[in-house]
């Protein structure tokens, strides 16, 4: 799966890009989630200021409403918050940090998943029984109190010092760890049915060893359903850090996610500074809603039932 | 079916087993408890009297079967925080939730059915199209995100709903009901509202796809054939046949709805035991936080149990096979 040039013109050519290209929506979304990402991870080059910089804050330019308000000001094009940070530098930012909470958190939980499901679908026996059970287990506590009981548990762990430097892995590690039963599920259920294939029997009497069947041979055959389950959970993910956050128990302010931005700007609800809420809010609720969309695209396109 | 209920019953509580563990183990080595509870001028001698009274000095398996006993009594010790025992607490901000979850159900169902069945039937007007554009955009938003919203616009903007709070309330014995005067149903608007919108768009959905398949089966063809109306078609044939699972997942979210009031309860400062929750989790109080866990993991185990024993019961086919627990969550 290079990203080579060759392999690019046969992603076009298949089922699945001749899909993309008639469908408006995916392109659409697809093209916001690109600028979305490329204005998060570029936001040391492009934003206005560094807002985690004390020295580059306007204490005069505190509190200004968006430029189109009646004392907006350039450059500060959605307005200031109270220590004259700019609110649009600050989502920026904010938004990388959700961007990459959320990507490492679906990586971790497909990797794991994945390879549970696995061993699972391919060993069985008590092996099976022990994965799924663990993983029912998981599910019968509803997933965001199992996300903030993690997250509770390992800053109570750590000393307050050390509480701020690791908080994104921790979060990384609470959304993960409710994650991964849907990924160890549907690829459990396909390795039972590949396994008994006779490629893989094949591949198995000519002696290629156990961790290589399952790596080489019965893996890619089961990646279909999560990548449609991958994308879909980015959304959730993503969700899940900012209500963390919003809740207290993700990002410090020190390093403020969109969530605690948020959470931040709701301090300021009674003010008549809504702009510290309004933008944050809108902008995460965009980037949700292109991955949704792009998820629901491509699981009606890999759906074979729907053509 | 003896045979499968006591299988369930059995995996229900092994279920629940495990999740008084990991509350046993979040009370007992997240932090002292001994030194959480005393202050720092507590001698050496008093310290040693407190772990011996709280049962420290045991083994730990012991310690557990205490913990899981006491719990079974309702006893989850006292808060580190304001020196109340847990249980009470907790039973006193029931009824808060309990009535923000049962109006966000309610909505649910009152929004969710009709507009299912308007997107199935007219699957490619306009409205339908952009009732499902709208449904995306409901589940995008993060419903705490979408709470302040509505607070800025109904409450501080327009002024017409109370921002926080549940209103004036009325006493029925233990149980405290907003529902009864004006300012409490006012107050439940809002919170009810945000707790529930995803929960319609999940129903609409169900009740679209449910309705969809139903339209194609041949006692619809059959009865129109018979020259029906169409709304009686759509209503009294075709919707009926569509309850069943959205009562199901009505039932079974009722769990994850509690789970999720606790956002909504922080967002509009709602007096329910998710804010509780939020409060203990934000001052490492662990006995209110491993006993909420417990409640609110029994209900929804409890939940799950009984709508798997009421498929069983309506569909002897489940009573063969083994039974996979849990919903999706989010």
């Amino acid at each position: 799966m290079a990203a080579s040039d060759s392999a690019f013109a046969r992603l076009l050519a298949s089922d699945l890009g001749y899909n993309f290209r008639r469908s408006p929506v995916a392109m659409s979304s697809l093209a916001l989630l690109v600028v979305l990402m490329l204005s998060a991870f570029l936001a040391p080059l492009i934003s206005p200021q560094d807002p985690h910089d004390l020295k580059q804050l306007f204490i005069d330019k505190a509190e200004l409403p968006p430029i189109w308000a009646k004392d907006g000001e350039w450059p500060f094009l959605l307005g200031t918050d109270p220590q004259g940070r700019d609110v649009l530098s600050a989502i920026l930012y904010g938004t990388r940090i959700s961007l990459i909470i959320g990507l490492a958190a679906v990586a971790v939980s497909m990797t794991v998943g994945v390879t549970i499901g696995l061993m699972a679908g391919f060993f069985g026996g008590w092996i099976d029984n022990l994965l799924m059970r663990i993983g029912d287990t998981v599910l019968s506590i509803p997933t965001l109190l199992v996300a903030i009981l993690v997250s509770a548990i390992f800053r109570g762990l750590l000393p307050p010092a050390m509480r701020d430097p690791f908080a994104a892995f921790i979060l990384v590690l609470a959304i993960a760890l409710t994650g991964w039963v849907q990924y160890a599920r549907t690829v459990r259920a396909s390795t039972m049915v590949e396994r008994r294939k006779e490629y893989v029997l094949a591949a198995r009497i000519i002696g290629v060893p156990t961790g290589r069947v399952l790596r080489k041979h019965i893996l890619p055959n089961t990646l279909t359903p999560v990548m449609v389950a991958a994308t879909l959970n980015l959304g959730l993910a993503i969700l899940s850090e900012a209500t963390l956050s919003f809740l207290g128990v993700g990002m410090p302010i020190t390093q403020p996610s969109l969530g605690t931005l948020i959470r931040i700007g709701n301090q300021y609800l009674f003010s008549g500074s809504w702009w510290l809420v309004v933008f944050p809010a809108l902008h995460l609720g965009l980037i949700v809603l292109s991955v949704n969309l792009l998820g629901d695209w491509l699981r009606d396109a890999l759906n074979p039932k729907l053509r | 079916m003896l045979a499968f209920l006591v299988k369930r019953l059995l995996n229900s509580a092994a279920v629940m087993l495990a999740v008084a563990f990991l509350a046993f183990i979040i009370f007992r080595f997240v932090g002292d408890p001994v030194e959480l509870m005393l202050n720092e001028q507590a001698s050496q001698a008093q310290r040693d009297e407190l772990r011996v009274r709280l049962g420290l000095d045991k083994g730990f398996l012991l310690q557990f079967a205490t913990f899981v006993f006491n719990a079974l009594r309702g006893d989850f010790g006292i808060s580190y925080r304001n020196q109340q025992e847990v249980f009470t607490l907790i039973v006193e901000r029931f009824p808060a939730t309990f009535e923000l979850v049962l109006v966000a159900t309610f909505l649910s169902l009152a929004v969710g059915v009709p507009l299912g069945v308007y997107s199935a039937i007219r699957r490619n007007s306009f409205g339908a199209q952009a009732i499902q554009f709208i449904s995306v955009l409901g589940v995008s938003l993060p419903s705490f995100a979408l709470g302040i919203l509505f607070i800025l616009l109904f409450s501080v903007t327009l002024q017409w709903l109370p921002a926080f709070g549940r209103g004036e309330t009325v006493a029925l014995g233990w149980w405290s009901t907003g529902l009864l005067t004006s300012s409490g149903r006012r107050a439940l608007i809002l919170p009810g509202l945000t707790l529930s919108l995803f929960q319609i768009t999940l129903v609409m959905r169900l009740v679209r796809a449910e309705m969809l398949e139903t339209m194609r089966t041949e006692f619809i063809r059959f009865a129109r054939a018979r020259g029906l109306p169409d709304h009686s078609i759509h209503f009294r044939h075709a919707l009926r046949n569509c309850l069943m699972p959205v009562i199901t997942v009505t039932g079974l979210q009722i769990g994850n709805l509690i789970a999720f009031a606790l956002v909504t309860e922080t967002v509009f400062q709602w007096p329910g035991m998710g804010l509780l929750f939020v409060q203990a989790v934000t001052f490492v109080d662990i006995p209110v936080m491993a006993a909420y866990l417990i409640i609110v993991s029994f209900i929804f185990v409890t939940l799950n149990t009984i709508v798997d024993l009421t498929y069983a019961l309506v569909d002897p086919r489940l009573r063969q096979e083994a039974v996979t627990g849990g919903g999706h969550g989010g």
